[in-house]
């Protein structure tokens, strides 16, 4: 069975574009990226398989069952983590938590304690006068402490100190390696190279790509970077030249024996190959599709 | 229920402070009463000679003389405003609150149903209105008591029903207008509730706007006409009756399908 899995889904909001066609496939247990910048439709997404907007067409299904007919069987399986959390602003973390605990009938008491150790949180302080990073982890507490199977993650590490990100991935993990889900929407692309074993790319409402993250990093590009150099060589398939202080780099997809030809007319100090990034991995999809 | 006790402890201050206010007023002009009488006479005279004033507030129609009409008039000012501003407040807020706050995404991605949402909401707001009602009119016993007036009881029920009756309507329409709002409200709420208590006015001032009376609740839970007809009058109280049902109706078709505001 599908964690999650879209065919065809579409949402506008009126006329506006929201997601269009997103067929869309997570597997049971593993940690997804979902990858895309601002406006691209991730929000949109993750907001129809929690039944809080309804789609226009097409089918959406989390865990087996329908997202709209079905919503409450699947909110009961699932932890959401928005991107920007609010709770009620009178309540200190503990009676927010308590309450988020109440409303799924589950005495989750013992798990909060021991997650808000982990995430340095306390429980008495009130909600409203926590920094943005505090109202976070309440958001983290609340979406993990009653152990769903599926996580739904929208920008889980933004204003989180990067001791807590370590932590909130580690526990991250702890879950997938229990056999949980996890669906991850962000756009800090470090994050979903290091922690995610497949992703999907979108880009303005359309998943553009869906693999294995080893392999959308395999496109056949090199970055190449040469220290002392001032321009890149005349040759077709160079793209995303950068210039920073003496060295310049440069994504190369072609022929090995055409750029070393290419280099031996140039002037450098010394030359690095390496595999592109997942941020030179999404932009080189981006470029492609954008052209 | 959790929803429904989370509603009730969250606006426990706020219900305690209208209640609280309320209560005093009508106390105060209560104890106050035994002075007034020896000028109630002189009073009366003079709202009879007001014409339209009188006629606007329906004072023309009781006996300003007696603790009833007496009660009836600042009951009408005090509970009959200060309820109907405290329930359009309550109604407005109950479903739009929640994305004016940005807590419906927290709230709506917890296994509880949109249906059961509104159904907790609305009987929060009911029996924060039913409260403030109750605390009233127990305090208004009291303070009739206290002064040495005997209480008719089936009419003091029928007085406290009516208002209690029109924050349920205001509220409940509200509420309806409330799950198609994103956000705010708070001056719509208030705006209504005034309005409405202005139509009473203006049926009352002039018959070419005697139709206003099937508008607003106002017309069958004013305190001057319950002491005068003796009751709630029907034909006012059965097209409040449905405005509020189709307020509650079309709060439970809308939010259920309504797309939340990120």
């Amino acid at each position: 069975m599908k964690a999650i899995e879209t065919k065809g889904l579409t949402k506008y909001y009126g006329r506006t574009r929201g997601i269009e066609e997103l067929d869309l496939s997570v597997e049971e247990g593993e940690i997804f990226g979902f990858i895309g910048p601002n406006g691209a439709g991730k929000s949109t997404t993750i907001r129809i398989l929690l039944g809080l907007i309804r789609k226009t067409r097409g089918e959406a299904r989390v865990l087996g069952m329908d997202a709209e007919k079905e919503k409450e069987a699947i909110l009961r399986e699932v932890g959401y983590l928005p991107a920007e959390a609010a709770f009620y602003a009178g309540m200190r973390v503990g009676e927010a938590l308590d309450f988020s605990a109440r409303l799924r009938k589950k005495d989750c008491r013992e798990e909060a304690r021991r997650l808000c150790e982990r995430l340095s949180l306390d429980l008495t302080r009130k909600v409203g006068e926590l920094s943005l990073g505090n109202r976070k982890k309440v958001g983290i507490v609340a979406a993990l402490q009653h152990k769903p199977r599926l996580y739904i993650l929208d920008e889980p590490t933004s204003g989180l100190d990067p001791l807590v990100q370590r932590e909130f991935f580690s526990l991250l993990r702890e879950r997938s390696e229990e056999g949980a889900t996890v669906f991850l929407s962000s756009h800090v692309l470090s994050e979903i190279g290091r922690y995610c074993r497949r992703a999907g790319i979108l880009r303005d409402g359309k998943l553009i790509r869906q693999d294995f993250v080893d392999k959308l990093t395999g496109t056949g590009a090199k970055r190449v970077t040469l220290h002392g150099a001032s321009a890149p060589p005349a040759l077709p398939g160079i793209r995303d030249v950068r210039q920073n202080g003496a060295s310049l780099s440069f994504l190369y997809s072609g022929r090995a024996d055409a750029l070393v030809a290419a280099l031996a007319g140039l002037s450098f100090d010394d030359i690095t190959l390496t595999d592109p990034d997942i941020e030179d991995v999404f932009l080189h999809y981006y470029e492609k599709e954008g052209s | 229920m959790t929803l429904f006790f989370h509603e009730i402890r969250r606006d426990a201050a706020k219900l305690a402070v209208w209640t609280a206010v309320i209560a005093a007023l009508l106390l105060v002009s209560i104890v106050i009463y035994p002075q007034m009488t020896a000028e109630m006479a002189e009073m009366g005279d003079l709202f009879s000679g007001m014409g339209g004033f009188s006629a606007a507030f329906n004072m023309d129609k009781i006996n300003f003389g007696e603790f009833p009409g007496y009660f009836a008039v600042e009951c009408g000012n005090v509970l009959g405003l200060g309820g109907a501003f405290f329930a359009a407040l309550l109604g407005v807020a109950a479903l739009a609150g929640e994305e004016r706050d940005r807590t419906a995404e927290f709230l709506l991605t917890h296994p509880v149903s949109r249906a059961s949402v509104v159904a907790q909401k609305l009987f929060a707001v009911l029996a924060k209105i039913l409260i403030l009602n109750l605390v009233v009119a127990l305090v208004s016993v009291f303070g009739a008591l206290a002064i040495g007036e005997t209480v008719d009881a089936g009419l003091f029920s029928r007085i406290f029903l009516g208002y209690f009756l029109l924050q349920t309507q205001i509220a409940c329409v509200l509420f309806g207008v409330s799950a198609f709002l994103s956000g705010g409200g708070l001056g719509l709420g208030l705006g209504t509730a005034f309005v409405l208590y202005f139509f009473n006015i203006l049926a009352n001032l002039t018959d070419d706007a005697a139709f206003l009376r099937y508008l607003t609740p106002f017309s069958y839970a004013d305190g001057t006409v319950i002491v005068a007809a003796g009751g709630i009058e029907g034909k006012y109280l059965v097209p409040g009756l449905l405005f509020a049902a189709a307020g509650v109706g079309a709060a439970f078709f809308w939010y259920r399908r309504k797309d939340i505001r990120a």
